[in-house]
């Protein structure tokens, strides 16, 4: 990982305003004598500590709301002055057995009598992270390359549009059917973000305004095509859905039926993997994060900078696109309809701030929220915590990256870029003794 | 106000930028630091300054400690910075920013907008200058940003004032009228530390000079000392202050510009009519007072800017039109005028830095890829031959001094195939040492037939590497003329005044 890698991502940062090379002085810092914040400090390092105090510092949030929401524990506090006792372990319960029953619903369910079955919550929760991780890697391309694509949800409709009516209307043979699907879904939604960027590119409208109308417009245009006989809508129906997928379309489950997980997981585990390259070792990605990071300088240097940008949201959209099409050819393959992005459009905004914009960041981030979904139901199911606790957890993760400042202070974080990180190893060129 | 900084130690990781130093600037007294790029000179104003907290070592005003925890601190005790790197905010009006940390209240709450805006016009009127304090600063040319953070510095009736390269930016005139301000507030009674690579400017103003080297205190110079004794004080070795240079052996290279014009968005003629033509094996320094085209001239040799009519030709072969891709494809090296702005990407290494406009293909980029191996061993290959001051190519070049920030930009250009090479300010904010380096090896550009282009406000670096110098006054040339005309002659010039003999073309 460069020294590149860790720029705040919070677009609200963008060069414009903060044109680099002002250099170290613009940063302010105090640095703590006191050697426990400097160890705490080399430990959590830099921005990734943010990420993981905005996730513990969320989730305390989440205890205390589900503490204070037990009955026991209002039970216990009614004679707290008397047996405090009783309060602390009521509390120490209620916490305890929420996050058991996540745990349980997320990654390893204890109480199964068999490994395949004690293994199933932790295939839910991946799949679940499937769509998080193609989505999260399309906005975080764009933060890395200064643009904020919040097109995502209109991205996915065209995805599933483009796969979806591939996958139903077609006679092709398995995979070449799977494959066609995928390919035309990522080109659609490459395409509708590409809009956003040749608007930006030529007319200079801000990425954020366009992306949000064609959300609007992709979602009236997916609407009309369902209630449109003949067109997306499912023959002899009257309700706005699809047909399902022809099954040589359809994604094939990665450890046979038993388990949800499909191929889709992969395809966005190789797409980490593809962006991870894209932005670190190839040409495109270079100039991506010039021009996000200083688009005069990209400019004197030569690059594209319309053309540039155009790129970048045919990318940022591509990876949108893939979680939209792994929705419709592995997640639910009966047929869509306009709720096919569910709002993972704009939870990709969150997994790719918490993954610092970062492939493997967006990677764990994804999974981490997929886990949260999945441990919320059972913790719905099983201790009667509405599951709206984990939206709560999920927004004030956001909260708290979008205000860095406030971790920093909580935690003692030094600014991103105010001290110097070393590498072991580095063949550095050392100034003075 | 007595100001004394004692055993200041700074460490950025394994890298002491500050060690042990102890400094005393009395009142009544500029005090100048002079030391290499990256020697430790800012770093320690910012220590002084409240921004950076001190390892080791106290700082003592009056003769009592004092403790600063943040630049508040530090301008309510009486310091007053003018920093390497402007602090304004660009989008605030002047007097915003001269109140900005320190907003006069009415009742309410309200701000007192009237009361900065009277605070800047007493500010100027006191030292002569034109500000308007409601200007919005990212309009202002540098040299009235400059004059804005003095203004700010100065609206605390501060005590101890701290410039920072305030010169770096400023031409001939502006630097000469802010001497005669440093002076003024000297006789004031403020103590005064200043920092300048131009040697000129420490003999005509310094008090004392303390020199730092490597962030050790080196010692002490008399101003009575020789550019020459000072130089090698702070470099440590002797230094050529005037690079030689024979005489230009032409090669048929040839860059021809005819009739350029460039017209600015509201109509403004930047650029008028200019036409002139540089041999290969010659350097052409275009001179005169910035702001009089210079800056567009420049960068439409790179395509960054369209003429609206004229043309550019290199080796015959016509360049408008062309995008900036295709300029630097045809063997261009550019040194913007800006470094930080337009010459680096302050979150990238100095290895990708060094790489940034030479994505076109080998060594750098094979097919689709990064060739991280050709670029590393490049960038170790250049931190070592132009004397980059880094911890590692792997650091930001943002978090690079100043001068070594420009050595980035320059080895980037001086490194490739050249058919041309135009550098604006290419010694802007570079010690002594490396102006010596610098100009070695532009001279050497130009005798393996390139031809030069170099853009100076700076007389004496026009005089050290012309072989002609082109003056422009207005967009226009007043005139083309050998490098060894008379310096008054060359200053008339800048005015917009040809010389007696006519424009004579050299
Ligand atoms: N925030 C920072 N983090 C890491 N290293 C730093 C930081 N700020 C400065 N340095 C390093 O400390 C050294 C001293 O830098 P400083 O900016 O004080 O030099 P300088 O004397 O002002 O040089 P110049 O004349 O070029 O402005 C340099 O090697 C620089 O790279
Ligand atoms: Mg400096």
């Amino acid at each position: 990982m460069s020294a590149s890698d860790d720029r705040p991502a919070v677009p609200a940062e963008s060069p414009s305003v903060d044109p680099p090379g002002q250099g170290a002085a613009t940063h302010t810092t105090k640095e703590p004598e006191n050697r426990w914040s400097t160890a705490f400090r080399e430990i959590v390092g830099g921005s990734w500590g943010v990420s993981v105090g905005a996730v513990l510092l969320a989730i305390l949030a989440g205890s205390i709301l589900i503490v204070a929401t037990d009955e026991n524990v209002r039970a216990a506090a009614a004679y707290f002055f008397a047996r405090p006792g009783d309060m602390l372990s009521a509390i120490g319960s209620a916490a305890g057995d929420a996050y058991a029953a996540l745990f349980r619903g997320s990654v390893w369910n204890y109480r199964a009598d068999s490994f395949a079955d004690g293994i199933r919550p932790l295939m839910v929760s991946l799949n679940y992270a499937t769509p998080l991780i193609g989505s999260g890697l399309g906005l975080a391309v764009g933060f890395r390359a200064g643009l904020f694509n919040i097109g995502g949800q209109g991205q996915m409709i065209l995805a599933a549009i483009g796969a979806g009516w591939i996958g139903f209307s077609l006679q092709l043979p398995w995979p070449l059917h799977m494959l066609l699907a995928i390919v035309v879904g990522m080109i659609t939604g490459a395409l509708w973000a590409a809009i956003a960027g040749v608007l930006k590119a030529v007319t200079g409208a801000h990425e954020v305004i366009t992306t949000i109308m064609l959300n609007h417009i992709a979602f009236y245009l997916l609407f009309f095509l369902l209630a449109t006989p003949g067109l997306l809508q499912a023959p002899g129906s009257a309700n706005p859905k699809t047909p399902p997928m022809q099954s040589s379309a359809v994604m094939p489950k990665i450890f046979g039926s038993g388990y949800h997980l499909h191929l889709g997981f992969v395809l966005a585990l190789l797409a980490v993997a593809a962006t991870w390259w894209l932005m670190e070792r190839s040409k495109l990605g270079f100039t991506f994060r010039a021009v996000g990071e200083n688009p005069r300088a990209a400019r004197v240097a030569g690059i594209d900078v319309g053309r540039t940008t155009v790129w970048v949201m045919v990318v940022s959209g591509a990876l949108v696109a893939l979680a939209g099409v792994t929705q419709v050819l592995g997640t639910s393959t009966t047929g869509f309809s306009t709720d096919v992005d569910a709002g993972m459009g704009f939870d990709a905004i969150t997994v790719a701030l918490l993954g610092r914009s970062n492939p493997v960041g967006v990677l764990g981030a994804a999974i981490l929220f997929g886990a949260f979904r999945a441990g919320g139901a059972t913790m719905q199911a099983a201790e009667g915590i509405p599951i709206e606790i984990v939206t709560v957890i999920q927004s004030l993760i956001v909260l708290f990256i979008a205000a860095p400042p406030l971790v920093r202070a909580i935690f003692r974080l030094p600014k991103p870029g105010s001290a110097p990180r070393r590498k072991a190893g580095d063949p550095a060129k050392e100034v003075a003794a | 106000m007595k100001l004394e900084l004692r055993g200041i130690t700074k460490r950025f990781g394994s890298l002491v930028a500050n060690d042990q130093i102890d400094l005393v600037v009395n009142p009544g007294e500029i005090h100048c630091l002079l030391g290499e790029n990256g020697a430790g000179k800012s770093t320690l104003m910012n220590v002084l300054y409240g921004l950076y907290a001190a390892d080791e070592g106290e700082v003592l005003l009056d003769d009592e400690v004092v403790h600063f925890d943040g630049p508040g601190d530090a301008m309510e005790a009486g310091i007053g910075m003018v920093h390497q790197h402007f602090m304004l905010v660009p989008v605030f009006t002047v007097a915003e920013n001269v109140m900005l940390g320190h907003e006069p209240t009415r009742a309410g709450g309200r701000l007192d907008l009237e009361q900065a805006r009277a605070k800047v016009r007493e500010i100027a009127d006191r030292f002569g200058f034109h500000v308007d304090p409601d200007a919005i600063v990212e309009d202002l040319p540098v040299g009235v940003q400059q004059r804005v953070e003095i203004i700010k510095a100065l609206s605390r009736d501060a005590q101890v004032l701290v410039f920072d390269e305030p010169t770096a930016v400023l031409t001939p005139q502006e630097t000469d009228e802010l001497m005669a301000i440093m002076r003024q507030l000297r006789d004031d009674g403020a103590a005064i530390i200043f920092i300048t690579h131009k040697l000129r400017e420490v003999r005509e103003v310094a008090d004392r000079i303390t020199v730092i080297r490597r962030g050790k205190v080196v010692g002490e110079a008399e101003p009575t000392s020789t550019d020459a004794e000072l130089a090698s004080l702070m470099v440590g070795r002797s230094v050529e202050l005037v690079v030689a240079k024979g005489e230009p052996q032409f090669s048929d290279a040839l860059l021809e510009v005819e009739n350029l014009e460039i017209v600015d968005r509201d109509g403004l003629v930047l650029v008028d009519d200019v036409s002139f033509e540089v041999r290969g094996g010659e350097i052409l320094v275009v001179a005169g007072v910035q702001g009089n085209g210079q800056t567009e001239l420049a960068e439409s040799l790179l395509g960054l800017v369209e003429p609206s009519s004229g043309s550019i030709r290199l080796d015959g072969v016509e360049l408008v039109g062309r995008s900036v891709d295709g300029f630097l494809r045809e063997g261009i090296g550019f040194v913007p005028e800006d470094r930080s702005v337009d010459g680096l990407v302050g979150t990238f290494t100095v290895a990708e830095n060094l790489m940034l406009d030479r994505l076109d293909g080998p060594p750098f980029v094979k097919g689709a890829s990064l060739q991280i191996g050709a670029r590393d061993e490049f960038a170790r290959r250049a931190v070592e031959e132009f004397d980059i001051r880094t911890q590692s190519i792997h650091a930001p070049a943002g978090r690079l001094s100043g001068g070594n920030q420009q050595k980035v930009v320059l080895a980037r250009e001086l490194s490739r195939e050249l058919r041309l090479l135009v550098a604006s300010q290419p010694t802007r904010g570079v010690d002594v040492g490396s102006i010596e380096f610098i100009h070695e090896r532009i001279v050497a550009t130009r005798d393996a037939g390139v031809p030069v282009i170099v853009v100076a406000t700076e007389l004496d670096e026009a005089l050290a590497l012309a072989d002609r110098i082109l003056v422009m006054y207005r967009g226009r040339i007043v005139g083309i003329v050998p490098a060894d005309t008379p310096r008054d002659v060359l200053g008339l010039m800048m005015a917009g005044i040809a010389p007696e003999e006519g424009s004579k073309v050299a």
